[in-house]
């Protein structure tokens, strides 16, 4: 137990090694530095900006600076938001996103797990197929297509809620439905498969046997194995809500951090796209190792050497 | 008749009769049984049927309409659709039904380049890594672990700021950051396949290391490929609109379904049909790539021969 989660935490720390190498060098690869502009900026000023973020240094020495500051948990200073870090950045936008990320991903929960074993219990009747419906549908309609319906329909024509500025909780209910719609759909046909699997199980018919109630056995047998594929998802769930949210939060006017990652590439913000992707690489990193923590726990299935 | 007779042996005849007996199933190859079987599946037909709908439409784009893409005229901007324009015009005066097709172009060509590069990097990494097995399929399978722990969206981001924006750097971007999910099922595919007999009847007969690769295991693995190839299409078009759409892909005047939906927009409240159209041709083209491989995956797969 003790080995594996210890080799996962390495195999984690490993990737995001990889990630702040390739994002540096990346970035380092970009022709024209990272103050090239239309306007032209007079050469002393531009030695005098290259020397004060000591991009003059050689590459390595560079390389290495950026790595210990990222250890101690510092991205820098922000490039084109005079007087700002990019911890600064992170910190005053990601609670935003986050917000509205968490109430995605239970709105997501609370419809598909739901949904997903309605549509296995009753195969093949109404309520199966109308799921099957809402699910493929949920899969082929672009987040930016629903993210405007949803602004037509219920800020313009019906005017029950505001859309382009951010006050809290009443804000963040279309953008989170939005950023539910794939998950929503993808859980539903993940909680129904896994579901239509388990239930044909042997054990499952031994607990019917034994004359336990079809709840006890749906809901704690049954649903026990066949939540299993939902939680190996939740880590690409993160990452969709997570990349959908560049669309979503700039439909809807939401000053998130994904906002400020397209902002920083159409700016050209070397160090705040660097030090996003590592933030969002490092939260990526780190929940799918506590995935795969929990599912040691939930799933008695895997066996560990 | 007598019990013994059905023991006699069969005459001359009655040998040659056999053949053509009924009960004698045509023997059919792995495709035309997997083609026999995509055929009922009338999803899977009403897909690919769209697809070949929307490719014609898009090859022959130009004819199809009076109107060029990026000709614009002031005097009929903004117009609903009507019988002169089909989808209506956007603010410049531009035929949205021909803007549409164009967006289709885009559409299909990244798909279809960026899962052919995607289909070699991924096929022969995978291959390699299944093929060599122990030490090198380790390392090999631990840096696709790695790039496919971060989402696959933000390598494109950031691809697209190191190459630049624009189509050529869609294609190749797409192309160089889908491959990791291609390189693990063909290397499952291969680890199963090159302990079967017939590898081991091609290395008797004295077939290099690549060539059994190439010419068997590969081609026996078509089937899965083929699978995944049918998916990792819409995720491409998907991809390209999504940046479009946020500013990173192509830009105007080029017509992808990405950058109508983002100029449709701002006019959503006035104008909503200009969002309605491109809309509508990304989710039916989605759609239509699912259903095909959906039925493409009960085809192929080998279990469900009879």
């Amino acid at each position: 137990m003790q080995k594996y989660i210890l080799q996962r935490v390495g195999a984690s720390l490993l990737t995001l090694f990889v990630v702040i190498t390739l994002t540096f060098f990346m970035m380092r690869a970009i022709p024209g530095g990272p103050f090239t502009d239309e306007r032209a900026i007079p050469s002393y000023v531009l030695e005098k900006m290259m020397t004060r973020y000591g991009l003059n240094d050689p590459i390595y020495i560079q390389y290495g600076r950026y790595l210990w500051n990222v250890l101690k948990f510092d991205l820098g200073p922000s490039y084109r938001y005079e007087g700002m870090t990019v911890n600064e950045i992170i910190a005053s936008s990601f609670p935003t996103s986050c917000m509205v990320g968490s109430i995605a991903l239970i709105i997501s929960l609370l419809i598909g797990i739901p949904a997903g074993i309605i549509s296995a219990l009753n195969r093949g009747k109404w309520q199966d197929r109308l799921a099957i419906i809402l699910a493929t549908l949920g899969i082929t309609i672009p987040n930016f297509v629903i993210a405007t319906a949803l602004v037509y329909f219920f800020a313009y024509k019906y005017g029950l809620v505001t859309v382009g500025f951010w006050e809290g909780w009443s804000t963040a209910i279309l953008p989170a439905i939005t950023l539910a719609g794939y998950p929503t759909a993808f859980i539903s046909r993940l909680t129904r498969s896994g579901m239509l699997e388990v239930m044909q199980q042997d054990y499952i018919r031994t607990a019917y046997s034994k004359g336990l109630r079809e709840r006890t056995v749906v809901y704690i047998h049954a649903l026990k194995n066949a939540i299993i594929p939902v939680i190996t998802y939740l880590g690409p769930l993160t990452a969709g809500i997570l990349t959908g949210s560049f669309v979503v939060e700039q439909v809807f006017g939401i000053p998130g951090l994904g906002t400020f990652f397209v902002t920083s590439i159409t700016n050209r913000d070397y160090t705040t796209i660097m030090g996003v992707t590592i933030f969002y690489s490092a939260l990526l990193v780190f929940l799918n190792l506590v995935v795969d923590i929990c599912l040691v726990f939930v799933d008695a299935r895997i066996k560990l050497k | 008749m007598n019990e013994l007779d059905l023991f006699q042996a069969l005459t001359e005849s009655e040998r040659a009769n056999l053949n053509n007996n009924e009960f004698v199933r045509p023997s059919l190859s792995y495709w035309q049984d997997a083609w026999t079987r995509l055929k009922r599946d009338k999803l899977a037909i009403l897909g690919l049927a769209i697809i070949l709908i929307i490719l014609l439409l898009a090859i022959f784009a130009p004819l199809l309409s009076p109107y060029e893409y990026d000709e614009q005229n002031f005097m009929v901007a903004n117009e609903p659709p009507n019988f002169e324009h089909w989808f209506g015009t956007d603010m410049f005066g531009r035929d949205l039904f021909v803007r549409v097709l164009y967006g289709a172009r885009i559409s299909l060509a990244v798909g279809f380049l960026a899962s052919l590069i995607n289909l070699f990097i991924g096929v022969i990494y995978g291959g390699i890594a299944g093929f060599a097995g122990g030490r090198v399929d380790n390392i090999m399978m631990r840096i696709v672990d790695v790039i496919y722990s971060v989402p696959v969206m933000i390598y494109v981001i950031l691809l697209m700021v190191v190459v630049g924006p624009g189509l050529q750097s869609i294609f190749i971007t797409l192309g160089i950051s889908y491959w990791a999910s291609m390189a693990r099922m063909v290397r499952a595919e291969v680890m199963r396949l090159k302990n079967e007999e017939f590898v081991l009847a091609a290395r008797v007969l004295g077939a290099s290391d690549t060539r059994i690769l190439l010419r068997h295991l590969i081609p026996n693995s078509m089937g899965a490929i083929l699978v995944t190839l049918t998916f990792s299409i819409p995720s491409a078009i998907f991809t390209e609109a999504f940046l479009s759409f946020v500013g990173l892909g192509v830009s105007a005047p080029m017509a992808s379904w990405g950058v109508l939906s983002s100029d449709a927009m701002g006019m959503l409240a006035i104008y909503p049909y200009q969002l309605f159209f491109p809309a509508a041709a990304i989710s039916i083209t989605i759609l239509a790539f699912n259903f095909l491989g959906d039925g493409l995956r009960d085809a192929l797969d080998p279990k469900l021969r009879k």
